[in-house]
């Protein structure tokens, strides 16, 4: 019962956020806003069970990356960002409304008329221990993951690499 | 424990009003933003579909921690871009940009 209480506040401040986030108009506050609907997913995972997960979402999503969405609005201008107001077409808001409102439905739909929604067990409250997950991520068994865990190191290099070459200031090569 | 269904309907929720956001918003950081949110609706189906209807593996899980690594390094690059884009076109519009090249 209490697990549900949880669920229901949270849920309420994921799509409160996440609606705030897709239509307030100021640039900042609509990253403010994604900055709760990452909180309130990190809280989600807490209620799974799934604590490691919680606190990946927590340092990477809702520390790093909102980090790196206000540092670039911050260097995009004063002037244009900060303060920026955009105009929305009413047209292209109906209609997308009208096309996400049907795809919600057919989501929905689908996913509780589904026969494996029966195979639902409950779950006993207990964590994914930790030895489990650091043997998982370094192993290279069967349903163990090492190779994507160096390919993604990897990836990651070549992330800040190919970020550093784009944003260079290429005034300065000439 | 919740049941399943809350999760799925939550995440489609979430879902749309990504890609309501996707379509709507012309900044590019906004679209940005909204891709997060779709992102973030797949992520919750995985860890779901994993502790509700498969405790016994851990499939889910490293999907989702993965997924968050490749965001994480998706977005960086992305601001990346969007910011010489605006030294280029004084603008962080989608409409100012119709040319690969300048």
């Amino acid at each position: 019962m209490a697990n549900i209480i949880v669920f229901a506040i949270i849920a309420v401040v994921i799509i409160a956020a996440a609606l705030a986030a897709v239509f307030t108009k100021r640039i900042m506050r609509s990253v403010t806003a994604l900055l709760f609907v990452l909180f309130a997913i990190a809280g989600l995972y807490f209620l799974l069970d799934y604590t490691f997960l919680g606190a990946a979402q927590l340092s990477i999503y809702a520390g790093g990356m909102t980090m790196i969405y206000i540092f670039a609005i911050q260097l995009l201008g004063r002037r244009d960002l900060q303060g920026y107001v955009e105009k929305l077409s009413f047209k292209r808001t109906v209609g997308a409304a009208i096309v996400s409102f049907i795809g919600c439905a057919t989501v929905v739909g689908v996913m509780l008329k589904n026969f494996f929604i029966d195979k639902f067990m409950s779950v006993a409250d207990s964590e994914v221990s930790m030895e489990k997950i650091g043997e998982a991520l370094v192993g290279s068994e069967k349903y163990q993951y090492v190779l994507p865990f160096e390919f993604i190191s990897l990836f990651l290099l070549a992330c800040i690499i190919g970020g550093l070459v784009v944003s260079r200031n290429q005034k300065e090569d000439k | 424990m919740v049941p399943v269904e809350c999760f799925f309907v939550l995440s489609a929720i979430l879902f749309f009003i990504g890609v309501f956001g996707f379509v709507t918003r012309r900044n590019l950081i906004a679209m940005l933003v909204s891709v997060e949110l779709i992102l973030n609706a797949v992520d919750i189906n995985f860890a779901a579909f994993n502790r509700l209807l498969f405790p016994e593996g851990n499939e889910g899980f490293f999907f989702t921690l993965f997924s968050i690594g490749v965001s994480a390094a998706e977005s960086a690059v992305a601001i990346a871009i969007i910011l010489n884009v605006y030294r280029l076109f004084k603008s962080d519009s989608v409409e100012a940009i119709d040319n690969l090249k300048l």
